[in-house]
């Protein structure tokens, strides 16, 4: 990490969290820096993107503002986290893509959609893009060849993995462990992610908009990201259906990939679309602003793709189907392309920063009262 | 706004812990509640906003509390802080009690956390809030909504007008503006008068203007005054306050538990002519921090300067302020505005006394010592030799003040000829002197807080129903 503003703002937050150490039964963080006398700029990295941003320790604080100090720590670390982004990005040249990264992730969707919609119009007769197909076998391949589908999904998702890989890559070695990683450590990390541990408040839930506890966010979360991996299990499902078995999409209803898909898809919508309503009712003192773009972006993205997804199956059997898939499709290879340029990065560093905190769960803080 | 034309049940003046459980007992137990808190609400909650924990008895291990803490040894922990200065059937009273509040307190929102977590050495006698005592505050202030507790903030009660033994109105201003208010019973929960620098004045003279003031500016005592103006019984000695050594950088109030510092043990500690005046290792810091407030407060300037080497800087917590770093003792001294011969004489004269001989082990006493110095220092004493050195400025820390209004067992507050006043009762450090005449145990003034201030609510309560 850089020595930057926000950098050398959050390690004056620490210095008083570190004398204070009220906080330190809220969630990982705190815990942290009591295992440091002093914060390099890669440590103030690892607690940035250890921090959940469940608000607890803002309300808690006694130097909030308006005290002399204005300890204001979600808001502290997420500067430092989003800064953290762009410093980690792989390749480097491509970090500027965290700068109004709300503007960014909405023109790949947009170049997404026009690119699926533009290539599958001309490459399709307007009486099979338009027509019905009913539920023969194979009838989405009849618009987007299975081929191309596969070709330019692996593609771009692999692209993206090595990116996030190499991102994570750059985030371990700037706040690398002291220890090396056991197989306990990785349980623990594993367990925090599922579970989301430390969107809690200690068990409690978040901090919103207010001094009261709720735990509306961390189900929310819950619901989009196993929505999500529902939605993920669904393809899986399909791919193994087509390429193993010899069973050709669409399946019907009661079928694996389209139960697994339906329910994630809902799942994601509801989450998606709940965290996106709560940006307009949290409190907006320990947020960041400028960062909302991006986080609303990638909601809208994820929500878009399980709207679309489920509008396809509602009408695979009409003519609309052509439609719907290469606007579904347009969605989906604009995530894979804007995937490690986006907030879906916050996922990969917090998963590394979680299995940090593990790898050092056994230290001792230092001081004491 | 107050509503002029009711009178209202119960009238709590203050805005801290002991206010609000007095305000939210008294709810719950059917009474018309109107809470005055002096504080805008971003400082609501008083010195209960730096606190931490409470002192509880337990006789077997709980969620948040681990051992056994019984009786009789937190008596014993009492009598030895106060020196017999408190009163015994008082103080077992608010033992007992301390026992029986966290269902209570739980189902008023506040939570815990875990006894058995971070870097708590006090788990065995003290139950920690999750996230601080603002955290508790915010707790209680969210259910006395949910109550229907009217809270006036920036409200600060100016007269308890008393008449034959009891309130009949109160005079406040409401955000600047004079109005009167009325209610049947009141209780007084404004806490201390340490933020009061023109009252300290007078028992300390300029000395005041070198204290810190560790907690709210909205102590100003104002009620207190009030009430022993108009023959309230006092308790505890006016001139005494609770003071601990603080990094002198502190912001004048609200500075909190981060400018506190724990070196003093494992440093030599000088006044700004650069002598000795004190055994630094005596005792383990938690049993000597709170004299440390006093004897600086006697030095010259009201400032005193620990001075450690690389050997003992890891061994205590961080104070909020980084320490003054040099490699040479003389730059240490410069850095400091100490003068540098004084202070190479003196940490010369220190290091030629050390007769260790015992392993260094900064978790007991472990008797290693220095002879022939006035004074001597009895633990840890360690040559400071090896650079970097490290120092630290050190001021008076007042935490709070022991003089109070005299309360009987059911909160009552006493008028002078031994009488309970009608309808006045009293909680939190208002009252404490009653029970903590001197000296300190961390976490006892949130359960004084927390026992009176349910039971001025239940009394005040009860008497404005009947």
């Amino acid at each position: 990490m850089q020595e930057t503003d926000a950098v050398i703002n959050a390690r004056r937050e620490m210095e008083v969290c570190n004398a204070c150490r009220y906080c330190e039964g809220f969630c990982a963080v705190f815990p942290a820096v009591e295992l440091r006398r002093e914060f390099s700029a890669g440590d103030l990295s690892y607690l940035a993107n250890l921090c959940h941003n469940c608000k607890g320790c803002y309300y808690a604080c006694q130097y909030a503002p308006p005290h002399e100090w204005g300890i204001n720590v979600p808001k502290a670390l997420a500067e430092v986290r989003a800064e953290s982004y762009a410093e980690y990005a792989w390749p480097r040249s491509l970090a500027s893509m965290f700068n109004r990264n709300g503007t960014v992730v909405s023109l790949v969707a947009a170049l997404g959609i026009a690119l699926v919609l533009i290539l599958s119009m001309l490459l399709n007769s307007p009486g099979n893009f338009f027509g019905a197909h009913g539920t023969t076998p194979e009838s989405f391949y009849d618009i987007i060849p299975l081929w191309a589908m596969q070709v330019v999904g692996i593609a771009t998702f692999g692209f993206s993995l090595v990116a996030l890989w190499m991102g994570a890559r750059n985030f371990w070695r700037d706040a690398g462990p002291r220890q090396r990683i056991g197989p306990m450590a990785v349980a623990i990390a594993l367990w925090d992610v599922l579970t989301l541990k430390n969107l809690g408040g200690g068990g409690n839930g978040c901090n919103d908009n207010s001094e009261a506890f709720s735990m509306r966010r961390r189900y929310l979360h819950h619901a989009m990201f196993y929505g999500f991996l529902l939605c993920f299990a669904a393809t899986t499902t399909g791919f193994i259906y087509h390429s193993f078995l010899g069973w050709p999409a669409p399946y019907p209803f009661i079928s694996a990939p389209v139960l697994l898909g339906t329910v994630g898809g809902v799942l994601m919508l509801i989450g998606t679309v709940g965290l996106f309503g709560m940006k307009f009712v949290d409190d907006p003192m320990p947020a960041v602003r400028r960062l909302l773009g991006g986080e609303v972006a990638l909601l809208m993205m994820l929500a878009m793709i399980a709207l679309t997804g489920l509008i396809l199956l509602a009408v695979r059997t009409t003519g609309a189907m052509g439609l719907a898939m290469a606007v579904h499709l347009g969605f989906i290879l604009a995530f894979f392309l804007v995937l490690p340029y986006s907030k879906m990065v916050h996922g990969v560093y917090r998963s590394a920063a979680l299995l940090r905190r593990a790898v050092e769960r056994n230290m001792k803080p230092l001081g004491g009262e | 706004m107050p509503d002029r034309t009711k009178t209202y049940d119960v009238l709590v003046a203050g805005g801290g812990n002991a206010a609000l459980c007095a305000a939210i007992t008294a709810r719950q137990a059917g009474a018309s509640v109107l809470l005055v808190e002096s504080a805008p609400k971003a400082f609501r909650g008083g010195n209960s906003r730096h606190t931490r924990n409470l002192r509880a008895m337990h006789d077997q291990p709980n969620a948040v509390l681990t051992d056994a803490y019984k009786e009789d040894e937190y008596w014993d922990d009492l009598l030895r802080v106060t020196g017999g200065n408190t009163d015994e059937a008082l103080a077992r009273m608010t033992i007992r009690a301390s026992s029986g509040v966290f269902g209570w307190m739980r189902d008023a929102g506040v939570r815990f956390q875990p006894s058995l977590t971070g870097t708590l050495n006090l788990g065995r006698t003290n139950a920690f809030f999750l996230g601080g005592g603002k955290a508790l505050v915010n707790a209680y202030y969210l259910t006395a909504e949910r109550l229907g507790i009217e809270v006036l903030y920036d409200t600060e009660v100016i007269s308890m007008n008393m008449e034959d033994g009891a309130v009949r109105s109160i005079d406040i201003t409401y955000k600047g503006f004079p109005e009167t208010v009325h209610a049947r019973c009141v209780v007084a929960s404004s806490g201390g008068f340490q933020a009061n620098l023109e009252w300290m004045r007078e028992y300390w003279g300029d000395a005041v203007d070198n204290f810190v003031i560790r907690g709210t500016p909205y102590n100003r005592g104002r009620v207190l005054k009030n009430l022993l103006d108009q023959g309230v019984q006092a308790i505890g000695d006016p001139t005494q306050c609770h003071a601990v050594a603080l990094d002198a950088r502190a912001p004048k109030f609200d500075g909190g538990i981060t400018t506190r510092l724990d070196s003093v043990p494992y440093s030599v500690v000088v006044n700004r002519n650069g002598d000795r005046f004190y055994d630094e290792g005596e005792d383990v810091w938690p049993k000597r921090y709170a004299i440390w407030g006093r004897l600086i407060a006697q030095q010259p300037g009201q400032i005193a300067y620990s001075i450690c080497d690389a050997k003992a800087f890891p061994l205590f917590m961080p104070s909020v302020f980084p320490a003054i770093k040099a490699d040479t003792l003389e730059e240490l001294a410069i850095k400091m505005k100490l003068d540098p011969v004084k202070i190479r004489e003196t940490i010369d004269q220190f290091n030629a006394s050390v007769r260790a001989g015992q392993v260094f082990d900064n978790l007991k006493l472990d008797g290693n010592a220095t002879a022939g110095l006035t004074p001597n220092k009895t633990n840890w004493a360690r040559s400071v030799d090896k650079p970097p050195f490290y120092g630290y400025p050190l001021r008076p820390g007042i935490t709070f003040t022991y003089l109070s209004v005299k309360v009987n067992d059911k909160a009552q507050v006493l008028m002078d000829n031994g009488q309970p006043a009608g309808n006045l009762f009293a909680s939190g450090e208002i009252m404490s002197g009653n029970i903590l005449g001197k000296g300190y145990l961390a976490g006892f003034g949130m359960t004084i807080g927390t026992v009176f201030g349910r039971i001025a609510g239940q009394e005040a309560a009860r008497r404005a129903r009947n």
